[in-house]
This record gives C-alpha cells, structure tokens and sequence, in this order.
C-alpha cells in the first residue's frame, strides 16, 4: 500500500519561521512593556489583601443611600439622551457627505472621513475633562461630551449604512421622472430609516454606560456620586451606586434591544 | 389604455394612526429629557477658555515632546501603549476560559452553563474600568502596573463575549473529521478547535487593543499611569499648549494603532 506523499513545503513552511519570528517579537513587546510598566506579579498577591478587604467592604452595600442616588441616575440616562440625540443630527449631514455612493467627489469625501476620523481618537473622558474646564462643573459638560462622542461614532455607523442601500429603487422613480425630493423620501429614507433608529439606540447604550463615569471629573450625572464616595473611601456607597448602573444599564439595554429586534 | 388604478392596499385604523402614538411617546421623553437637565448656562469664562484652548493647540508645546527626562510626552506615550499592549494580552489569555464556559453547546440543556458564563461576562462589561483602576491602585499603588490590571480584568468582559460568540459559530467540520478518523479529545482541540479559531480571536484581540489604548490613555486621570496623569495636570493649571501638545500625542498615536491594527486584522481573516 502505498502512502500518498506530503505535499512539498519551502523551507520557511517547514521550520515555521514566520510563526517563530512573530512569536518572539510578541515575547520582546512583552518583556518590555512588563519592565516599562513595572508589573510585580508578587506585589500583586502581597497586597491582596487589602484588594479583598476593599471587595469585602464593598459586598455590603448601603441601600439607605438608593434613594439619594435615584436622581442623579435619572439625570445620567437625560444626559445621555440629550447628547445622542444632538450627536446624532449632526451625524446626518456628514454622513452623507461621506457616503460614496451619493457623493462623487473623492476630495470632498476623503476630507469629511479624516475629520470623522479625528473626531473618533478622542477618548470620551478625555473630551469631558476638557469641557469641564470650558463650560464649568455640571450636566451641560457631560451633554457636549456626549454629543461629540456620538457625532463620531454614529456618523460612521450611518455612512456605512447609506452605502449600503439597493440602488434599483433611486432608479425607478429617476427614469418615471421623480424629483429628488421625491427620491429621496420615497427610495432613500425607507431603506435607511430603520437602520438609523437602531444604530441611534446602539450608541445610546453605549453613552449610558459612558456617561455613568463622565461624572468623575464633573461632568454631571451619577459620577459625581461615585467620585464622592470613593474620595471619602465609603465603599458601601461605592457598592450601591455600580449596582444601581448596573442595574439601569441592563434595563437600557433590555429596551433598546426590544425595540431594535422590532425594528429590524 | 388602461386607466384604472391599483388600489392601494387598506389598512386599520391602528395602523394608520400608530405613528401618532410614537410621535406622543417620543415627545414626552424629550420633554422630559430637557425639563430634567440643569443647564447653568455658559459660564462667563467659557469663550474665554476655549479661545486659550485653541491658542494652545495651534501653538504646542514642542519642547514637551521629548527631553531625555522619562517624564516626557514620547516616553509616557510609550507607556500607555505598553498598558494598552499588556493588559490586552494578559486579558485575552484570561478570556479563552471564559468564552468556553459562556459559548452554547449543541447539546446543553436550560443553557445554565452558558447562561452563567453570559452574566458574569456582562457584570464584568458593565463595571466601570475607572472604578476598578482605583481599586488596583489601592491594592498595588498608583502607577502604571494599576493600569494594566484594570485593562486586564475589563476587557475580559468584552472579548469573552466576542470569542465565546465565535466558537459557537466556527465550523464544526475538522472537528468531525478527526473524531471520525479516530483523534482523541486533546487531538480534536489542538488540531481542529484551535486552528479554526485562533485566527478569529487574534483579530478579535486586535481590537480589543485599539479599545485599550484609549482607555490607557485616560485611566491616568485617576492615577493609574500612561499620558492622562500630566493630561489631567495640564488642564487643571490652565496649561493649554501643554494639553495642544498632549492632544496631539494622543490623536497621532491613536490614529497609527488604528491603521496598523487594521492592515493586520485585514491579512488574518
């Protein structure tokens, strides 16, 4: 019987030096980062118990202290909405700007991506720090934050979406002599319409959970709350207020997924 | 020629009238969007402040850039990719366990064990990294070795989620092959399971990474190390061409990642 042959392989195949040469340079940036970041996996375990200790105090959470922060979290969800919804109006026009199959300049396109691509390499803590500063400690900080934040995401969500759409219905009302308004209500929007509604929710649940931290540097909402509690070292407070933004989180979440899958 | 038109089909009053319903409910959230928010108005220093902050950042301070003293923008950069770096690949080692304990099985009654795993996949998602960051900086003090324990332990929450999703929709095939020519169950995993996966997950860490040095890049405004500690500094003291130069950093080392992460997840998939 015979055996049939291996099928041939060049030397770099048979000693794996691609796999061997990205293998070890994972290993250097390793070695590296791990000296550069000073990671001492014994001092880790030596203070673990203060780490538990901290755990401890925080698994008895002070449920007195759920009634002060049902404001805040309400102000944390308007925050959020406010600023997805201001982010996402101005989305509208840029993403068509940058949509290729509506705009065929290709300079005009490429400069609208690189400025959404900007936009996009903010951190949003980065951004509510700096807003902070201009308009002052409170709510209206963690809405500019927001919207920007959600201005560059959804805008690329949204091209992405117009990109996308079935050309075939443009074309029918073009050739029965449709104006472009007509078009533009009767073959663009039906097509992205859903589509928007649900990439709005998805950025929605996104600002939620981000705008629950916004306010550790005085962006408003419950943050201010977390900040307070963990500068007083009142961890049972700590404990009720990850709980409760949990909490609101998941039910965000559960909402905007219902309406998303109806939607869809 | 034929004139008669198409009827258009006929609809219930329900559903003729339901838009007006959503136009009723969506007014009312707004309403009560706006009526709840405090806006106290623009402070009187806030044109002001952005002017100065605009100034800063056409006028930047180069000499920030780098000046030998390992305080400087090109080695605190450095450090916040080599948290970003770190913590993404000690998290997606983490997360593999994870993901084979919150992915479906075929033949799993009441889904407990993956229902499990899905929520404490989620708790862990939800909990805020800044929250975490302080703890490890309680626990291992301030710095960047905080930093990478908090990227470490919040991105587990992410990947376990994207990794368990792509081993419940890989390909089963090499699997059945070599259990049909005889492999035992370590053969089936290292030969199939891992193979058909592997590509995925490492795309998947690769995002993850660019998720991770944002968060790098800010975990520092708690202390928790990389470039947001002197970020935060320069905005509290006014230092705007401080915070243009800092900016600049920042968007020029986010935007590399980005591109370079992306040439790389484009050849593994």
């Amino acid at each position: 019987m015979s055996i049939p042959e291996a099928p041939r392989r060049s030397w770099m195949q048979r000693w794996h030096v691609k796999g061997i040469v990205v293998t070890s340079l994972l290993l250097v940036l390793l070695v590296t980062s791990s000296r550069m970041t000073g990671v001492d996996v014994g001092m880790f375990f030596s203070n673990f118990g203060q780490f538990l200790n901290l755990l401890v105090r925080m698994s008895h959470p002070d449920w007195q202290y759920a009634n002060v922060i049902v404001r805040p979290l309400l102000e944390t969800i308007q925050m959020a909405i406010l600023g997805t919804t201001i982010g996402a109006a101005f989305a509208v026009p840029f993403a068509v700007l940058s949509a290729s199959n509506l705009i065929h300049n290709r300079f005009l396109r490429g400069l609208t991506r690189l400025f959404l691509d900007l936009v996009r390499t903010l951190p949003d803590l980065l951004l509510a720090a700096i807003f902070v500063a201009v308009f002052g400690i409170g709510s209206t900080a963690g809405v500019v934050t927001l919207a920007i934040f959600s201005f560059g995401m959804v805008s690329k969500l949204f091209y992405e979406v117009i990109e996308t759409i079935d050309m075939g219905p443009l074309e029918a009302l073009t050739s029965v002599g449709a104006s472009k308004v007509t078009i533009i209500w009767y073959a663009v929007l039906p097509q992205i319409l859903n589509q928007f509604v649900s990439y709005f929710l998805y950025t929605l649940e996104i600002n939620v959970r981000a705008s629950t931290v916004l306010g550790y540097l005085g962006a408003g909402g419950i943050g201010v709350f977390l900040q307070r509690s963990l500068s007083e070292f009142n961890y049972s407070q700590t404990a009720v207020i990850i709980l409760a933004t949990l909490a609101v989180v998941l039910v965000i979440d559960g909402i905007s997924n219902h309406l998303r899958r109806v939607l869809l | 020629m034929i004139t008669t038109l198409i009827e258009k089909p006929s609809r219930s009053i329900w559903q003729r009238w339901r838009w007006l319903l959503w136009v009723v409910v969506i007014g009312a959230l707004y309403d009560w969007t706006i009526s709840g928010l405090k806006f106290t108005g623009l402070q009187e220093s806030a044109g002001v402040v952005s002017r100065s902050i605009m100034a800063g950042l056409v006028h930047p301070q180069w000499s920030y850039v780098y000046d030998g003293s390992g305080e400087d923008l090109v080695s605190l950069i450095l450090q916040t990719l080599a948290i970003a770096f770190l913590g993404t690949i000690v998290s997606a080692v983490i997360s593999v366990p994870f993901a084979f304990w919150a992915a479906r099985g075929d033949h799993e009654r009441f889904f407990l064990r993956s229902g499990s795993g899905k929520v404490v996949l989620t708790l862990i998602r939800t909990f805020p990294e800044i929250v975490l960051a302080i703890m490890f900086i309680k626990a291992v003090g301030p710095g960047s070795y905080a930093g990478v324990l908090a990227v470490s332990i919040h991105s587990i929450g992410m990947l376990g989620k994207l990794f368990s999703e792509a081993i419940e929709n890989m390909n089963r095939g090499p699997e059945e092959a070599i259990v049909s020519a005889g492999g035992r169950p370590g053969q089936v995993f290292g030969l199939a399971t891992l193979p058909t996966i592997l590509p995925e997950f490492f795309s998947y860490t690769l995002y993850r990474f660019e998720i991770a040095v944002r968060s790098a890049s800010i975990l520092g405004m708690v202390g928790a190390g990389g470039i947001g500690t002197p970020m935060i500094f320069a905005i509290q003291t006014r230092n705007w061409p401080k915070v243009g130069i800092i900016l600049l950093g920042i968007v020029i080392m986010v935007l590399l990642i980005d591109s370079l992460s992306e040439q790389l997840r484009k050849r593994l998939i």
